[in-house]
């Protein structure tokens, strides 16, 4: 076949991300990730640079690849400057395109993500905003989040900020001009596209 | 300056900023953000420039992977073409992950000259736009860096312990995507950020050095933002409050705002998931952003810089500085309305 493996490499990121691994691990010791979960970016980079198709594909097709935190603390530590973190973008953009993500938990959760932050996006202009940030869903924020919230429309403009108001501002309202233009850059672009399969699909078999 | 010091140094614009406002920052700190306008504005006669057509930059969809890169650099040249058609050059983004962001697709488009050309064709044919790469890009935790002494010398306090005369030992915590991304783009490279430490030590404080130093906080995007795999935001943060309990921390500053919203609120939830504090009295250690440290230094009123919305509460800290509050105002309206005070915690004492 080769197809995956060309994919992978046809990502304008992949002659930086990986130059030529030699296994010595340094990413996994520093990796946030790796301490959490069974996480070894280190494999990642072995298992890609193979390029053993059928190791690929079942790579694209587990939890694995979507355990890094993206904190790109990889990137400085790498002796041959390559960049996990970034192998790991352009693994999960094959993933999603090939419909593959669907195949593991952990990939599925995209779908929850682009509900959330996508639609964000493309709603408000915001990726994350007060509105959004509901208490219920975010027992962690605590009970001074919960009043915040609460409280939005009297206690913000105390720090400056324009909670839904007209012209410039924290958390104005974004005009409809510009929520046009940031749509039309996600329709030519292909992100609209990506939004839409990722929501409804072309994978559903 | 040392020679070899010289080598970890970054060039800052001195003046006529456009600034990129944060996603996260107008959620969790507006009072920081309006705060550092402030400070450039009126404590350094500086012009910086608020444009109400921009958004996000999408840098939080991207590393969920959810916004493909063609789309987040052509975003960004939107916000770009912003800052050109008002005449700047010299590029401000609030966030850490946006200065990341627009570090790494400049980078892009300077080692691959047919992606600026595909943008810039994206762009018109979106938004009818064309845009100039900017001059200079800061955070704006470089910028109060770059003009700490002057700061300083508008101060009115300290960061002194008022009680025993002796320097505040403060933590400093660099958001990841400041410098370990492009080393050479944050003040002491990856290696030895100096940027807040910078200001700690102009300003009158000790800088804590502590093994997990420079570990993540945590967030992880995805491993925050869906609700079950917040263990690893929490845990990344635990490991971090461990690492630094034994030098007892009179506060902790970051330069990122998921880190010192993560810093705050997970304190919070350790204390009522193992009723554990990392500070002797229960409390838990403060956390401000550098806007805040600083305007409290400058005379900033504390309620207006927005400390009352932290989960881990600050009176003790003003109280060792000296800094003078009014506990009535606290949680006042902008109208002056006394609201009722939210909930306690359980466990954390507020």
């Amino acid at each position: 076949m080769g197809n995956l493996i060309d994919l992978i490499k046809s990502d304008v990121r992949y002659e930086d991300s990986l130059k030529a691994c030699m296994n010595c691990g340094i990413c996994t010791a520093i990796c946030p990730a790796a301490e959490f979960y069974d996480y070894d970016p280190r494999r990642i980079c072995d298992t890609v640079q193979r390029g053993d198709e059928e190791q690929v594909e079942k790579l694209l097709r587990s939890d694995t690849i979507w355990y890094c935190g993206q904190c790109m603390s990889c990137k400085p530590r790498c002796p041959r400057g390559n960049i996990p973190g970034a192998v790991i973008n352009i693994l999960r953009k094959v993933s999603q395109d090939m419909g593959y993500y669907k195949d593991s938990h952990m990939g599925r959760q995209q779908v929850e993500l682009m509900e959330g932050i996508g639609n964000n996006i493309l709603e408000i202009g915001y990726c994350v905003h007060p509105d959004k940030v509901l208490p219920e869903r975010h027992p962690e924020q605590g009970p001074v989040w919960e009043w915040y919230v609460k409280n939005i429309k009297t206690v913000s403009p105390k720090f400056g900020a324009n909670y839904h108001g007209e012209g410039a501002g924290a958390l104005r309202t974004i005009t409809p001009e510009t929520m046009e233009e940031l749509r039309n850059i996600f329709r030519v672009t292909g992100g609209m596209g990506f939004h839409d399969t990722i929501l409804n699909g072309p994978h559903d078999e | 300056m040392n020679r070899f010091w010289n080598e970890y140094q970054k060039a800052i614009a001195d003046d006529h900023f456009f600034y990129e406002r944060s996603c996260i920052r107008q959620t969790f700190f507006p009072g920081s953000e309006t705060a550092f306008l402030r400070m450039l504005r009126e404590e350094l006669n500086k012009d910086i420039f608020d444009d109400f057509r921009q958004h996000t930059c999408t840098g939080i969809g991207f590393h969920c992977d959810i916004v493909p890169l063609e789309t987040t650099m052509t975003v960004v040249a939107r916000l770009f073409s912003l800052m050109t058609e008002h005449g700047y050059e010299n590029y401000v983004p609030s966030c850490v992950t946006s200065f990341g962001v627009f570090t790494e697709m400049v980078h892009m488009w300077e080692e691959h000259p047919e992606l600026l050309e595909k943008t810039r064709e994206n762009l018109y044919k979106a938004c009818k736009r064309e845009f100039n790469i900017p001059k200079n890009i800061a955070h704006p935790s470089d910028v109060i860096y770059h003009f700490r002494n002057e700061l300083a010398e508008k101060m009115k306090y300290r960061l002194v312990n008022r009680f025993t005369g002796k320097p505040l030992k403060v933590v400093e915590h660099i958001g990841c995507h400041y410098a370990k991304i492009f080393p050479d783009k944050g003040v002491g490279k990856a290696e030895f950020p100096y940027v807040l430490a910078g200001m700690i030590e102009s300003w009158g404080g000790e800088v804590v050095d502590y093994p997990e130093r420079r570990h993540c906080c945590g967030f992880g995007f995805r491993q925050y933002l869906v609700q079950e795999n917040r263990g690893y935001s929490v845990s990344n943060t635990k490991k971090k409050l461990e690492s630094m309990e034994p030098y007892e921390p009179d506060f902790i500053v970051s330069n990122c705002p998921g880190c010192s919203m993560f810093l705050d609120r997970w304190q919070y939830t350790i204390a009522e998931m193992e009723h554990k504090t990392y500070d002797r009295e229960g409390y838990g250690i403060p956390v401000l952003t550098y806007e805040e440290m600083a305007g409290l230094l400058l005379g900033y009123d504390p309620w207006e810089l927005g400390l009352q919305i932290h989960q881990v509460q600050s009176e003790r800290l003003l109280d060792k500085i000296g800094i003078p509050y009014d506990p009535k105002a606290k949680y006042r309206t902008a109208d002056g309305k006394i609201l009722r005070a939210p909930e306690k915690p359980e466990n954390l004492l507020v």
